[in-house]
């Protein structure tokens, strides 16, 4: 087996594992985990097409390498937003979960019929 | 590759310079607004939209005296190497109308984020107007980005820019929202940036042109094609994966709301249309075309009859932006060419691109709108608007003109959208896409008129006002709604596909009233609040047994709308969908 075709593979199980977790764990901190690991499994394959796009004798493609830092840039950023939002969320309901799904536009309780 | 290299897009045109400002005005503005904070945020906001609204104006109309689209290379480089900004007519359409809604938006939010002076500062305002010009300056980035890389960037900034804004008052629903819309956005992103992986790997380009020459259908672009689909329906909250559209749209304040109904998903949308009608004409095949429509055929059914049973008025207007988002996707079947076997820009499209700028604009009114009802009553239970129109006749008005825009009669922009659409169905032997849009015109009615039988109804005891409704925010909103209402006469200008018929001629009236009609006993049967004479005098002659059926019905969409709300089951549903358009769009190569 190829070093490319085992790099891809392993990218290949991150990003499913990171899948699973991000679709079945209800609790946000580890769908927050989940979703850096299935991102580590997409900017593993991202280096992955960067050695096989090497077509000019290159050692490797270089704009792959630079889009998976974007990527991971963009990652770090997402995972810093939604773990702010995360805090914030169990400083004020001392709990963090995503179940809460009452009406949200606040006012008044319904008293009428 | 053997491919011959395509000649397109060497040369930066004259006015290319635009673009780059375009972009440049919004991002300076939050650099600047961040850097001097406190008041001075209020103060660099309306001088930021004050420059971007004539910069979006002047590409337009330098691209029309070109005659074709503006092309900016950056630091000189053409692709594969360079960075290409680009701006085709629905680029510049579409900025035109962001830079209108942003600033009706900005002259709204003037009286609810301000900070008068011996104030002390908060920190919403702040946040609110930085917020609002990063989204307009992601939007435009989405729509001037020339490789699909570039995209995927846009978009980030636009779901980094619209999340906040959600939960700008901190309280705990709306950050549950936002938390939601968050995770649920980056899944989406993640789907599309393998897509991309996918297809650098494959052509060793990401430049919308020069892959548009070298796509090929092999697996590998077929699953970069459905990741790419799906990862973007997710983020435009296309049914079934909506999990995060109502809470967000519905919690956040109401500038908030406008800015994120009418633009934000849009800018997702207009990925998808980029995808299919210039990366990928050829690829998708009829069967794609028609599962994605079918998805929006879907959108506007629940989307609608659970709009009927909302008890709030901002709810409602959540998921009626819900049911218009499937309307957006109805086009991509029409626009279908079974010769080519390719998707092909004409009436189809034009028709699908002017139903999102007029629902961009009635959007924005009907939720600012209901800004105003809800701060001046202090609640916006659709059962207790009672004497509404009679307190806030300009709010009510600006609702109803806004909601009278969406059903589609003239001059309407949607009125319009629907008769080319309706052209394209009919060209292209599709009969059940028209029926659909009928239909679609019907729900669109009935909730509107829900909401304004209540509104209208008298009352005997004057409507209390908790405080009194600038003019101005008025004014915003009513501006917006007549714009939509005007968006029609674009039929008499640049739109050549289109003819404007007489508003008065029997047929076309007859029409209208069939569609009030319609809507009408639609709402009847369907709405959980009637006004209530109403409920005592009509429903008798309806027949409670047809209500109670009705109800009987919506209350099965409403708990199905419910289960696909779930994440489980929305997570579910995206990695069902990615393998149905994976597998229909084969199936469509094969044939």
């Amino acid at each position: 087996m190829s070093t490319p075709t085992l790099f891809g593979l392993f990218g290949a199980a991150a990003a499913g594992l990171g899948l699973y977790g991000l679709i079945v764990n209800p609790q946000p901190l580890r769908k927050i985990l989940g979703f850096n690991l299935l991102g580590s499994g997409a900017f593993v394959f991202f280096g992955v097409v960067a050695r096989r796009g090497a077509a000019a004798g290159f050692g490797a493609d270089p704009v792959p390498q630079a889009m998976v830092i974007t990527g991971i840039v963009v990652a770090f950023s997402a995972t810093a937003m939604a773990v702010a939002l995360l805090l914030r969320l169990f400083q004020a309901t001392g709990s963090a979960t995503l179940h809460v799904d009452a009406s949200p536009a606040a006012g008044e309780a319904t008293s009428d019929a | 590759m053997p491919h011959p290299a395509p000649v397109l897009d060497a040369v930066t045109t004259a006015g290319g310079f635009l673009l780059v400002l375009s972009l440049v005005v919004p991002v300076a503005g939050v650099l600047l607004a961040f850097a001097a904070g406190g008041r001075h945020v209020e103060r660099i906001a309306p001088l930021t939209m004050a420059l971007g609204l004539p910069i979006a104006v002047a590409i337009a109309l330098t691209m029309q005296q070109a005659g074709g689209p503006l092309v900016y290379l950056l630091g000189g480089w053409s692709a594969p190497l360079g960075v290409t900004l680009r701006a085709d007519g629905l680029s510049a359409v579409m900025m035109v109308i962001t830079a209108v809604v942003i600033c009706a938006v900005g002259v709204f939010a003037r009286a609810e984020f301000r900070t008068p002076d011996g104030l002390i500062e908060a920190r919403a305002p702040f946040a609110f107007w930085i917020l609002l010009l990063a989204v307009w300056g992601a939007l435009n980035t989405v729509f001037l980005a020339g490789d699909l890389f570039t995209l995927y960037v846009a978009l980030e900034l636009l779901t980094f820019a619209a999340v906040p804004l959600v939960s700008l008052d901190g309280r705990a629903e709306t950050l549950t929202a936002a938390l939601r819309y968050v995770l649920f956005a980056l899944l989406g992103s993640i789907l599309y940036l393998v897509g991309t992986a996918l297809l650098y790997g494959a052509y060793g380009t990401l430049d919308i042109v020069l892959l548009s020459h070298r796509i090929r259908a092999d697996p590998a672009t077929l699953a970069a094609a459905s990741l790419m689909t799906v990862g973007l329906l997710a983020k435009t909250a296309l049914f079934p994966l909506h999990l995060w559209l109502p809470p967000a749209h519905a919690g956040a304040p109401a500038p908030a709301s406008a800015v994120l109904s009418a633009l934000v998903v849009k800018g997702s949308f207009f990925i998808v249309v980029r995808l299919w009608f210039d990366v990928m004409p050829g690829l998708p095949g009829p069967a794609a075309a028609q599962l994605l429509a079918a998805l929006g055929a879907a959108a506007i059914v629940v989307g609608s009859v659970v709009a009927l049973r909302q008890e709030r008025l901002k709810l409602l207007i959540a998921y009626s932006t819900l049911a218009q988002i499937g309307y957006l996707f109805l086009m991509f079947p029409l626009a279908f060419d079974p010769i080519s076997g390719q998707l092909q820009r004409g009436g189809a499209l034009t028709g699908g691109m002017l139903q999102a700028i007029s629902h961009a604009t009635a959007k924005a009114a009907m939720f600012m709108a209901a800004g105003l009802i809800y701060a001046a009553l202090g609640h916006d239970r659709i059962a207790g608007l009672a004497g509404t129109a009679r307190a806030l006749p300009l709010s009510v008005l600006a609702f109803g003109l806004g909601g009278v825009s969406l059903m589609g009669v003239l001059p309407s922009g949607a009125y319009l959208a629907k008769k080319l659409l309706l052209d394209a169905a009919a060209a292209t032997g599709q009969w059940w896409w028209a029926v659909v849009m009928q239909a679609g015109g019907l729900f669109t009615t009935s909730y509107v008129v829900l909401v304004l039988a209540h509104a209208l109804w008298p009352t005997d005891d004057p409507v209390e006002l908790r405080a009194p409704v600038p003019r101005l925010r008025e004014a915003a909103a009513l501006s917006l709604a007549l714009c939509s209402l005007a968006l029609g006469f674009a039929a008499l200008g640049p739109l050549p596909h289109a003819t404007l018929s007489n508003p008065f001629a029997p047929g076309e009236l007859w029409s209208a009233l069939v569609v009030v009609l319609g809507g009408g006993l639609l709402a009847i049967c369907l709405g959980r609040r009637l006004p209530r004479v109403a409920a005592a005098g009509v429903v008798r002659a309806v027949g409670r047994p047809v209500r109670r059926a009705a109800g009987a019905v919506a209350e099965l969409l409403e708990r199905a709308d419910g289960v696909l709300r779930e994440w489980p089951v929305a997570g579910l549903s995206l990695l069902v969908l990615v393998i149905a358009f994976g597998i229909t769009m084969a199936l469509g190569r094969w044939r």
